[in-house]
């Protein structure tokens, strides 16, 4: 408390006394948001001046870059070593490619049609799975975590097909679907579908109560509710979901197409290693491994945009 | 605003929790009522039952036994028309300062400019003008709740509820806060029923105070606060609201030693410290002997 005397005030006006008490906590509050560097700053603004991209850097994140490319390094090392020294102990690295084998591999074939196709088909069929997945396992989540009923009546086959893992439904997919597209988008879906539908659920039943009441005291109807405070509570949970679901989804995906595929990147990598084209089976590996980066990063930078009020949750620092 | 709507009447209102072995009885028999545009505090121990009152009140609960009507007509559900301040802080933390005061308008399908419209007249009342774009967790709990207040009061309600709102702040600015709250009332005139356990605060902020006893919580004492409108701070040191302390003081310490009763025969309390002399327990067992001997 700066000062007491406005609260002693008989004609106080409504904002001076409650300013002065929260006045000094607010600066404190926006203090601790930016990283140490930015303590010459007393108030932060809502939306910081964006200054010169130089100053910003500091010395915590040039210290985590240099770490970042350290361990990269350290993989083609090792890589580049073991290729040409032609290691054995155990492990043999006898057949496995160079790097600039690879990248010779990539240099020719990554830029044909052939191998452009074969990303796409697997890009799409991603898209299609994962948000069929969201489709059916958000709405769905939300309907069970918030009415016990819709709980009772899906759970126990939740349960019962959850421990099934996307690959042992390739055999059953293949029969199912009536094309093999459908089939594969279909294991695809199943990888995402069960991390999204409970982490929704999950969030609904971690949502604080409180909120609930407060939405319908505010007049809020039941689809309201759904749409204005269980949905946007939720929200955080079912990112992680997304998070988690991208992944199996692309497990999921890779292993259909190398059992069951024709097209796609793992159909690609696996009909690699069958014409003993070695190089190509890396290049398969490093363009999956680059696409589960991307697709895993755009969930991340969604999730910042859609859910700006994270940033200034308790425990979102350290 | 329209000085005859917001009339609260509970009436025999009785509430059971649970069944069987489990079976507690939070209220029996509970009468109180709030006029249009009256101030009127609830008080009295932890678990006797004020925010089961309210709970009823707002619509959340239905009593066991008895009604709760407001303006004449039965309660059954939540409604926008009894606005509600928690306890809990309970401001959207997806949602801006501004978006959370418009949410009732909203909701009622109030157009966008209209909403900011109010949204910022509140604001500017609140104090608070400056933080329409920042989000709740960047917030003190001071602010919070002002944001609570006028957020419940967006949607013109007939009467405002509020549990214990201040009950999570600092001295100093539950303070601020009271006067905060009076100043607005002040201007909107609207029913409150306003529960606490501060026994200054209730004085302070109503026209009259109802106290409850411990659980099974039932309406005690009615007292009526006869100093003039507006309140202002040197008011807590007038001689009727110092006289106004010790009485309900009295009352509310009978009812705090009352739930602790079956402690105090054991020697609980002696065993803490408490000293059993005629400055303290002893007078009271002296000037509350049903309260003991009930239990
Ligand atoms: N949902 C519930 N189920 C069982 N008992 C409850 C429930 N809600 C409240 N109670 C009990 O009812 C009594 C009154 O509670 P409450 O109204 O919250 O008291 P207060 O607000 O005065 O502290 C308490 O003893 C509490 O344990
Ligand atoms: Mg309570």
């Amino acid at each position: 408390m700066p000062s007491p005397e406005p609260v002693k005030t008989p004609t106080l006006s409504l904002v001076a006394p409650a300013d002065a008490a929260t006045a000094a906590a607010t600066p404190l509050v926006t203090m601790s948001k930016p990283p140490a560097a930015e303590t010459s700053q007393p108030v932060a603004p809502v939306k910081p001046k964006m200054r010169p991209l130089l100053e910003r850097v500091t010395r915590d994140q040039v210290v985590a870059a240099l770490l970042g490319c350290a361990s990269i390094l350290t993989l083609f090392v090792v890589w580049y070593l073991g290729t040409k020294y032609r290691l054995e102990f155990y492990i043999r690295f006898k057949n496995v490619p160079t790097p600039y084998e690879v990248f010779q591999q990539a240099v020719d074939v990554g830029l044909s049609s052939a191998f452009l196709t074969n990303v796409l088909y697997s890009v799409k069929r991603i898209l299609l799975g994962f948000f069929i997945a969201i489709g059916i396992g958000v709405p769905l989540g939300l309907a069970i975590g918030r009415y016990k009923r819709v709980a009772n009546l899906f759970m126990p086959v939740i349960e019962i097909l959850r421990p099934i893992p996307a690959i042992a439904w390739v055999p059953m997919s293949i029969m199912l679907w009536p094309n093999n597209e459908a089939s594969i988008v279909y294991i695809t879906f199943i990888g995402a579908f069960f991390p999204i539908l409970l982490n929704t659920v999950h969030g609904v039943h971690a949502l604080d109560g409180v909120l609930i009441r407060a939405g319908r005291v505010l007049g809020a109807s039941e689809l309201q509710l759904f749409r204005h405070v269980i949905l946007p509570g939720a929200m955080p949970s079912i990112f992680t979901g997304l998070a988690v679901g991208m992944g199996v989804a692309w497990v999921s995906l890779i292993a259909a197409e190398m059992i069951s595929g024709q097209f796609g990147v793992g159909y690609f990598t696996w009909e690699a290693y069958s014409l003993v084209n070695y190089p190509a089976i890396v290049l398969g590996m490093i363009t999956i491994g680059v696409l589960g980066l991307v697709c895993s990063g755009a969930i991340r930078i969604a999730g910042k945009l859609l859910m700006p009020w994270l940033a200034f949750a308790p425990g979102s620092k350290k | 605003m329209d000085t005859q709507t917001g009339h609260v009447d509970v009436r025999n209102v009785g509430v059971v929790f649970g069944a069987g072995d489990t079976e507690v009885t939070a209220v029996n028999d509970v009468n109180l009522h709030v006029e249009p545009g009256e101030f009127v505090s609830l008080i009295g121990p932890s678990g006797c039952g004020k925010s089961t009152i309210l709970s009823i009140v707002a619509g959340f609960l239905n009593p066991s036994s008895g009604a709760a009507l407001c303006d004449g007509k039965p309660i059954a559900k939540p409604s926008s028309e009894r606005g509600v301040v928690f306890q809990q802080y309970s401001l959207f933390p997806w949602l801006t300062v501004r978006k959370n005061v418009e949410f009732g308008l909203r909701m009622a399908g109030v157009d966008q400019s209209t909403r900011n419209v109010t949204a910022r007249s509140l604001l500017d009342l609140a104090g608070l003008a400056a933080f329409e774009n920042h989000y709740p967790d960047q917030l003190s709990g001071g602010m919070k709740q002002r944001i609570g207040i006028i957020r419940a009061l967006a949607t013109s309600p007939r009467v405002l509820l509020m549990d214990e709102p201040f009950g999570a702040l600092d001295t100093q600015t539950r303070v601020v806060m009271q006067e905060i709250l009076t100043n607005i009332w002040q201007q909107f005139r609207i029913s409150v029923l306003f529960i606490t356990h501060d026994i200054e605060e209730s004085i302070f902020l109503s026209d009259r105070v109802y106290v409850m006893t411990a659980r099974p919580g039932r309406i005690k004492a009615e007292i009526k606060v006869p100093l003039p409108r507006p309140r202002t701070p040197d008011m807590h040191d007038a001689p009727e609201f110092v006289e106004l302390v010790h009485e309900l003081k009295g009352l509310i310490r009978e009812e705090s030693l009352a739930a602790m009763a079956p402690e105090i025969k054991q020697g609980g309390l002696a065993g803490f410290g408490m000293k059993v002399g005629p400055q303290s327990v002893g007078e009271i067992y002296g000037s509350a002997p049903d309260a003991l001997r009930k239990n």
